[in-house]
């Protein structure tokens, strides 16, 4: 099938502050297809997390909305659907994980509980076959024990174990799509490593696209298939990983990717890591033109006129950028 | 108070039993609550005088099957004796009796009164907590509106105003007693209102709140099973404080005789009958005092304990 999984054009969610409007996504367009794994890049503040949950509608509205554009679901647009009909797609279709596992459960109910209530909720079981289910999905995770586990509440679990109570409930419908949101930002080195090969693992068991938020580039190298990297609200940058990492077209991805700490090169004199100078610009009263010209070592008057487009340079590596 | 000493030993006797190793580890929040609870020893004492105080007067009229209105002037102002442990009142009734019978109404008032404002304040809280703009706006003016009425007058007017047509519809006990329940309650929610709805302003934005939705949880499930569960803390140690204050309040109105009809005994009427006789028979007006003393305080610090239980910042 041709068409992809998700399709997001020109999507714009905007948010009504007391100084006006801020323009936390503004145009963004990005495709995922079956199976894939697609990865968000970019710095804090650059609109990654909002477009991750202007996909499910989360978006508190108001002060959010969505100004322009469309979420298409296998060819179905997602924005004027209300609030039950996407409660059928949420998690049955669509699954989020968030970046904090210490506090993404519900401190008063046994893990097992809550991956149950999805169960229960999305595939019309009693609480006892709900039950067996959510033992069944800690199994999965690899928590060891878990016909014990699911009667265990959250705070007798470490991070990382969260975090796979958090993959087990966000699957426990098997969704087609899942949405992790800085899955790994949270858990230290090892953790992160364990948590990014139960995500592959269960990819690859259950066939499901994966749309990977992260900063982390080592990441993004490590287990994705596409990259798109985010700046202020745009796509600036949308390449297969390779591609991306062997020749990367945009100013700001270049940064990004020098930016990476590299266990090579620290060995020697300069140890310096290298930054990108310089904050993301208020998404309040964006400048005109490019909205990484102020910080960008390449910057020319041209780039300060208008916004360059998304073109391809290359079969799937589209740039915006007028070098 | 000597039979209680036993009572309130035997209370504390099983804990070290409890903290011996067990196979099933107490986990659930409500158990841990309850391990921090009974380390809270005023508390515990306290929850022990009020269980002995309620089975007294839910017990007592087995036990002690005197009428509450036997009238005997040969006997009356009497001090404690055996035939009446507490004595008795200027017409010669068992003055027991009478506390037992006005105990039953003056618990069952506070707790029904603590129900209503419970019921009503989370509501209006959670209502409030969940809609952010003009509806919130407008329950919280209409609770600072509440909070800033003078309670005593305008019970003491709800009460004039309606007595009779509560009589008429609901019998004179039934009636009494239901609109005093819905007036005491109706006049305390505020405080449970206020706080359900700043727990629920906070709760609203936590992670869990927002994973749950994600995972297609609808709002009404969302702030039933959710957000509910997690701000009960609060209000149940408010509940707590509002189940005395509403003792309290049962006992002003019915000494101030716009309670209970004067037939009826209850801690309050008890007392305002015996206002006149301080200097002659001062046992009348002491036992239905310290009752209410020892039935408020204990609530109090009950509830202080469960504060202390139910704050999650507490790892004790």
């Amino acid at each position: 099938m041709a068409e992809p999984l998700l399709d997001i054009r020109g999507l714009k969610t905007w948010f009504k502050t007391d100084d006006g409007m801020v323009r936390a996504v503004d145009g963004v367009s990005l495709s995922i297809d079956r199976g894939e794994t697609l990865g968000v890049v970019g710095e804090s503040g650059c609109g990654k997390t909002v477009t991750a949950r202007s996909v499910l509608k989360l978006i508190d509205m108001p002060p959010g909305r969505f100004e322009a554009g469309q979420i298409l679901w296998q060819g179905r647009d997602l924005i004027p659907l209300d609030e039950t009909e996407m409660n059928k797609i949420r998690a049955r279709e669509i699954a989020i994980i968030f970046q904090e596992p210490m506090t993404s459960l519900n401190p008063v109910y046994t893990v097992g509980d809550q991956i149950a209530e999805v169960i229960e909720l999305h595939q019309k079981l009693s609480r006892k076959q709900a039950m067996v289910g959510a033992a069944d999905m800690l199994k999965l995770v690899n928590i060891p024990n878990p016909e014990r586990r699911v009667h265990d509440y959250p705070h007798q679990f470490s991070g990382g174990m969260r975090q796979r109570v958090m993959i087990a409930m966000a699957l426990s419908c098997q969704p087609k799509l899942l949405i992790a949101d800085e899955p790994t930002t949270a858990l230290d080195v090892t953790i992160q490593a364990q948590i990014l090969e139960l995500m592959q693992e269960m990819k690859e068991r259950f066939g499901m696209a994966i749309m990977l938020i992260t900063h982390a580039m080592g990441v993004v190298a490590e287990t994705t298939q596409r990259v798109v990297v985010m700046y202020a609200g745009k796509v600036v940058e949308e390449a297969p990983v390779g591609a991306l990492f062997g020749d990367p077209r945009h100013p700001y991805t270049q940064g990004l990717i020098r930016s990476i700490p590299r266990v090579d090169r620290s060995a020697g004199r300069q140890a310096r890591l290298e930054s990108i100078p310089g904050t993301v610009p208020s998404l309040l009263n964006p400048p005109p033109g490019c909205r990484f010209a102020a910080r960008c070592r390449y910057v020319m008057p041209a780039c300060t006129q208008a916004i360059p487009p998304l073109k391809e340079v290359a079969p799937g590596h589209k740039v915006a950028c007028i070098l | 108070m000597a039979g209680l000493t036993p009572a309130s030993l035997t209370a504390d006797a099983p804990a070290p039993a409890v903290a011996a190793p067990r196979k099933n580890r107490p986990t659930s929040p409500w158990q841990e609550a309850w391990r921090r609870f009974r380390r809270h020893r005023l508390a515990v004492a306290s929850g022990v005088v009020l269980l002995l105080l309620i089975a007294a007067v839910t017990l007592g009229p087995f036990i002690w099957p005197v009428a509450i209105n036997e009238i005997d002037f040969a006997a009356k102002l009497q001090g404690p004796s055996w035939a009446h442990p507490l004595g008795t009142d200027d017409l010669g009734q068992d003055l027991l009796a009478r506390l037992i019978y006005g105990g039953r109404i003056s618990l069952a008032v506070g707790l029904a009164a603590m129900v209503v404002a419970v019921v009503v304040g989370v509501v209006v809280g959670a209502l409030a907590g969940m809609s952010a703009g003009w509806v919130d706006a407008a329950l919280m003016w209409l609770t600072d509106l509440f909070l800033a009425l003078p309670l005593l007058p305008l019970l003491l007017l709800l009460m004039y105003l309606f007595r009779d047509h509560f009589k008429r519809m609901f019998g004179v006990e039934g009636g009494a007693f239901i609109l005093i329940v819905v007036v005491i309650g109706g006049l305390r929610w505020m405080q449970v209102a206020r706080l359900v709805r700043a727990q629920f302003l906070s709760l609203r934005e936590k992670e869990f709140v927002e994973a749950a939705r994600a995972l297609g949880a609808s709002k009404l499930r969302l702030v039933v099973g959710h957000i509910l569960p997690n701000a009960l803390g609060p209000v149940i140690v408010a509940g707590t404080i509002d189940v005395a204050a509403a003792i309290i309040a049962e006992s002003t109105l019915s000494f101030l005789g716009l309670g209970f009809p004067s037939d009826i005994p209850t801690w309050g009427s008890v007392l305002r009958d015996a206002k006149d006789y301080l200097d002659i028979a001062p046992h009348w007006a002491l036992f239905p005092g310290a009752a209410i003393f020892l039935a408020v305080i204990t609530i109090n610090f009950m509830g202080d304990g469960l504060r202390d239980a139910l704050d999650p910042r507490r790892v004790l």
